[in-house]
């Protein structure tokens, strides 16, 4: 009974320090990114590359999932609105929504899974078929060369593509509403306008949404950077990537929602 | 792919980002629409304030000419002492009456200017004197209550007589 308890205990000890580490770890990953992200800003046509496959295509997915989710966003505010007979600001919902939470959000967590995951899995298997290893011994950094690339290129999709998916759900929302149910399309732009600030909704958003993009990228690339070099490895630092990425968003949109919503006051 | 290919999406999607920022900075959230910049400070006092909060809208017949800067109490008159800035393009007579008005009945809460008739106009730094507090609705129903009981009285006695 009391050496169950015990090595329960161990257990859990264990499973602390690990995730300690492995969040000090992390800190210094970024740390080290941060400084070896000099010779990506001298040599753009690399962060250039990585925008191509970080963010052109995942366009595509976050302009069609921003466009349904207003629209879906503008059904349902119809219908809620309709109870109120406030059915004008259906605009003001839908904007007010997508540009807070929604837009950064969930094109974070599609973001996270269609390129971090990608970003781990490339960094990853070059890891386990030594090209890493070859770099350094060319004195490539790899750090330099394969990691902050991918960083920076993500750091600079992310916010527009958070921009993108909230400006296709507002037209999803002006669709559904305007053109579909037939809301008055000035009183749809005029309560939109009147209640979006620029400096504390848009601005705030483009911060989370750049937020989200640092996070996701430093989780991507130091999973991929840490995985074990194996097939099995790789595979299961994907799935670490998607997962402690949709947390760590979830968790930093609390965080900043709350200190945002206090400045605003 | 060739190098060019890229550098023409990778462009075209930078483009299509800050196309769509713009849309909702322009489009969405209108900016520069109230003309922030430029606008004068007015102080007004209020024995009440009711919900009224910062960045709420300053209204004069419906429409928007500024916003609500700043609230305090003010501890000398025991009042609540209202900054309120206000678009350089619209000037008011100085005894323009400030009252604090809602929006329909669970609608936002807003300051409502009413021009006055005098030759000269508000200023920066200037102070509202005219000034209507925000209606309660506890002390509405209170003073309802009380109308009602002295009223019962006087009903009564004609029906004896």
């Amino acid at each position: 009974m009391i050496d169950r308890m015990k090595g329960q205990f161990a257990q859990l000890g264990h499973g602390f320090i690990d995730g300690l580490w492995r969040v000090g770890s992390m800190t210094r990953f970024f740390v080290l990114v941060l400084s070896a992200s000099g010779t990506s800003f001298q040599r753009m046509r690399l962060v250039r590359r990585e925008i191509y496959f970080v963010g052109v295509l995942s366009f595509v997915i976050i302009a069609v999932s921003g466009l349904f989710v207003g629209m879906v966003l503008g059904l349902q505010g119809y219908e809620t609105l309709q109870r109120y007979g406030a059915t004008e600001s259906i605009g003001m919902l839908v904007a007010l929504s997508l540009v807070r939470e929604l837009g950064p959000v969930v094109a974070a967590l599609l973001f996270a899974s269609r390129a971090g995951s990608a970003i781990t899995a490339e960094i990853g298997l070059m890891k386990a078929t030594e090209q890493l290893t070859a770099m350094d011994m060319m004195a490539v950094s790899p750090m330099a060369r394969v990691v902050a690339p991918r960083f920076w290129a993500g750091v600079i999709s992310m916010p527009l593509l958070a921009a993108i998916f909230s400006a296709m759900g507002v037209f999803g929302g002006y669709l559904v509403g305007v053109v579909l149910i037939g809301v008055d399309a000035g009183a749809f732009w005029a309560q939109m306008q009147a209640a979006v600030d620029v400096r504390y909704d848009v601005l705030n958003g483009v911060i989370k949404s750049i937020v989200f993009g640092i996070a996701v990228c430093v989780i991507a690339t130091f999973e991929g950077f840490d995985a074990p070099p194996t097939a099995e490895g790789v595979s299961g630092a994907t799935t670490r990537t998607v997962v402690s990425s949709a947390l760590t968003i979830l968790a930093l949109d609390l965080v900043l929602t709350a200190f945002m919503l206090r400045a605003g006051d | 792919m060739e190098r060019t290919t890229i550098d023409i999406w990778v462009g075209a999607f930078v483009a299509v980002g800050f196309a769509a920022l713009l849309i909702l900075a322009l489009k969405v959230g209108n900016i520069g629409g109230e003309g922030q910049r430029d606008a004068y400070k007015v102080e007004a006092r209020f024995d009440n304030i009711g919900g009224l909060k910062v960045r709420a809208p300053v209204k004069s017949a419906g429409v928007v000419v500024g916003r609500v800067q700043d609230v305090h109490f003010d501890n000398d008159r025991f009042q609540a002492s209202v900054t309120l800035a206000l678009d350089k393009r619209f000037a008011f007579p100085k005894d323009t009456t400030a009252s604090i008005l809602t929006s329909g009945l669970l609608g936002e809460v807003y300051i409502g200017l009413d021009a006055g008739g005098d030759d000269k106009k508000l200023a920066n730094g200037d102070r509202i004197v005219i000034t209507q507090s925000a209606v309660v609705l506890e002390r509405l129903i209170g003073q309802f209550l009380f109308q009602k009981a002295s009223e019962e009285p006087a009903k009564k006695e004609p029906a004896k007589k």
